[in-house]
């Protein structure tokens, strides 16, 4: 079974970040970046089903250099091989843009299944997996957190609102989004991040996929104009003091309120 | 303005309460920018919804009947794509939940709609419409606008837009059948439901809940803080990652997938306070919040906080309760 998994270098601020002048965004020296955690959980249920049932696991990500530090990171948890696509064209993509990118290099591929995460904690979209399950014409389910494969059929369960699970079978090839929770993500070994180096990772532009920079545009659902701090509104009352003064506070705050 | 389509959302025959929030930001809309209201609801048996789904100012409620009993995102994608198709709206409205997650960013991604998912407001400029959410995990707001879309589709988080009671303004809209060919959309198969199973307490009758977060950092840690609950007459409630690792039972877990509580103390250690955690606690009466994030989300609907490592205050807390 070949499955696809793409997978996001998600970026946080960090304490002494700061806005760009003409808010159009941050200033990178204030972003700390990573493996998105949505993609270390299903990058581990595409290991576990490749391991039970053999085959090939392919990362993918869309982004600049950093990106390569994702890539490697799943390398040594075990995925086959990597590939990278960036172009200058490709700063700040909104989601349905990913999704049209993706989608040319997944097809390329023509995997069995697809795994994503649910979301990334950066942008929080929860749209691209399904997105790219758009473009391919694919079988999809999203916040799954339960997989069992039997043949060429997967029953999943997909969590709903409110502690209520739903559970579905669908065909390969599919594509699902998944849930942190399902399993429990591997670490790797200080070998097998040395080894990674020696994986297979491509890094293609948008031209090697044969996508213009006018074809993504077309695809972007979204254009970001603004980016403030959030209106706090009141925000809390901050609690000041040592640790033993907020703790006496809190008591009494809790024994107005309870009796 | 062309108009504003709202997908309200059933699920085992019961009208989910965020369709009542969209038909709210629909007549907000529409008292912004003018146009037409229409509301569809895609259901096995949609009519017996529709005269709730027409309260005044509601034009029209569109009925698209599923071949199946239950959601099925293919079904639902082929409805959304048909009704866009028909009705040409100039925005569409449908709630970031997770079964419209399950298939609204594929119909705006094959019709290249404009698109923007967990939107937390709306307003208007230049006749169309701008949308804002979140950014970097919720510690920056974002604006997006839409270009060049003649239909743009908005998924707008639950519990930030207003509702409208449901059945106020008796239901003149008149209701209009839209008939679409669903019959072979569906690729999935429902197999059942299944509810988390209930542990030994039911944490949304607590009065006092005492709810630790990622920062409790190892699972040897919990029963420091079951004990401190214990001591303070506050029950112990969780955030997914603790579930998550399997530390917890899922009945323990406060938000969007676990309980929504509205105890009279929710005591917060260590939570972030992501959207989904938000979800499930922020109308508790008083909520106080202890992280050392001074920029952590949950301070934004905390009542007081306090920028302090949850261990310290804990060894406090003993201390003070004669531990």
């Amino acid at each position: 079974m070949k499955i696809v998994v793409p997978v996001k270098q998600v970026a946080a601020l960090d304490d002494e970040f700061e806005l760009l002048d003409d808010g159009s965004g941050v200033d990178p020296d204030g972003l700390e970046f990573s493996l998105n955690e949505w993609d270390t959980f299903s990058l581990e249920a595409a290991l576990q089903i490749r391991d039970a049932a053999g085959g090939e696991v392919v990362v993918i990500s869309v982004g600049d250099e950093e990106a390569e530090e994702g890539l490697l990171s799943a390398l040594a948890k075990g995925a086959d091989r990597g590939l990278r696509i960036w172009d200058e064209e490709l700063e700040d993509l909104d989601a349905l843009a990913v999704a049209r990118v993706l989608s040319v290099a997944v097809s390329r591929e023509a995997p069995d299944l697809i795994l994503c995460g649910v979301q990334s904690s950066d942008a929080v979209n929860s749209a691209t997996g399904i997105a790219l399950a758009g473009h391919l014409g694919l079988p999809h389910v999203a916040v799954v957190k339960a997989i069992s494969l039997d043949g060429a059929s997967l029953t999943v369960e997909r969590e709903l609102e409110g502690g209520l699970v739903e559970v579905v079978r669908v065909g390969v090839p599919a594509l699902l989004t998944i849930q942190t929770g399902i399993n429990e993500p591997r670490y790797a070994t200080l070998r097998a991040i040395k080894q990674a180096r020696e994986k297979p990772l491509a890094v293609e532009s948008l031209a090697d996929l044969g996508l213009s920079a006018d074809d993504v545009a077309a695809a972007a659902g979204s254009h970001r104009r603004r980016l403030a701090p959030p209106d706090r509104g009141e925000g809390a009352e901050i609690l000041n003091g040592s640790p033993a003064e907020v703790a006496a506070r809190i008591v009494s705050l809790v024994q107005e309120r309870i009796g | 303005m062309a108009g504003v389509l709202v997908i309200a959302e059933a699920r085992r025959g019961e009208l989910r309460e965020v369709s009542f929030e969209l038909i709210g930001a629909a007549l907000a809309a529409k008292a912004d920018a003018g146009g037409r209201v229409a509301v569809a609801l895609i259901d096995a048996d949609p009519d017996r919804h529709a005269a709730q789904l027409a309260p005044a100012g509601v034009d029209e409620v569109l009925i698209v009947t599923s071949p199946l009993a239950q959601f099925e995102p293919h079904v639902a994608a082929r409805a959304l794509a048909g009704l866009i198709e028909r009705e040409q709206p100039s925005l569409v409205l449908a709630s970031h939940s997770i079964d419209s997650l399950g298939y609204v960013p594929a119909v705006a991604a094959t019709r290249a709609l404009g698109f923007a998912s967990d939107v937390t407001a709306l307003s208007w400029e230049g006749g169309g419409p701008v949308a804002t959410r979140g950014a970097y995990g919720d510690k920056l707001v974002a604006e997006y606008d839409f270009p060049g879309k003649a239909t743009t589709v908005l998924m707008l988080r639950a519990g930030t837009f207003a509702p409208v009671a449901a059945g106020t303004g008796a239901g003149a809209a008149p209701a209009r059948g839209v008939e679409l060919d669903l019959s072979a959309a569906a690729r999935s198969e429902h197999l059942g439901y299944r509810e988390v199973e209930a542990g030994d307490v039911d944490i949304t009758k607590a009065d006092f809940l005492l709810s630790i977060g990622r920062g409790v950092e190892e699972q040897d840690n919990i029963e420091r803080f079951e004990e401190l609950a214990d001591k303070l007459g506050a029950t112990l409630s969780v955030s997914r990652p603790l579930v998550d690792a399997g530390w917890m039972p899922g009945a323990r877990q406060v938000g969007q997938s676990g309980k929504t509580v509205k105890p009279r103390v929710y005591l917060a250690l260590g939570i972030s306070g992501a959207v989904q955690h938000l979800a499930g606690m922020r109308t508790a009466e008083t909520i106080i919040a202890v992280n050392t994030d001074p920029e952590a989300p949950i301070f934004s609907v905390a009542h007081y906080g306090a920028v302090v490592d949850m261990f310290e205050l804990a060894d406090e807390l003993e201390q003070a309760l004669g531990a």
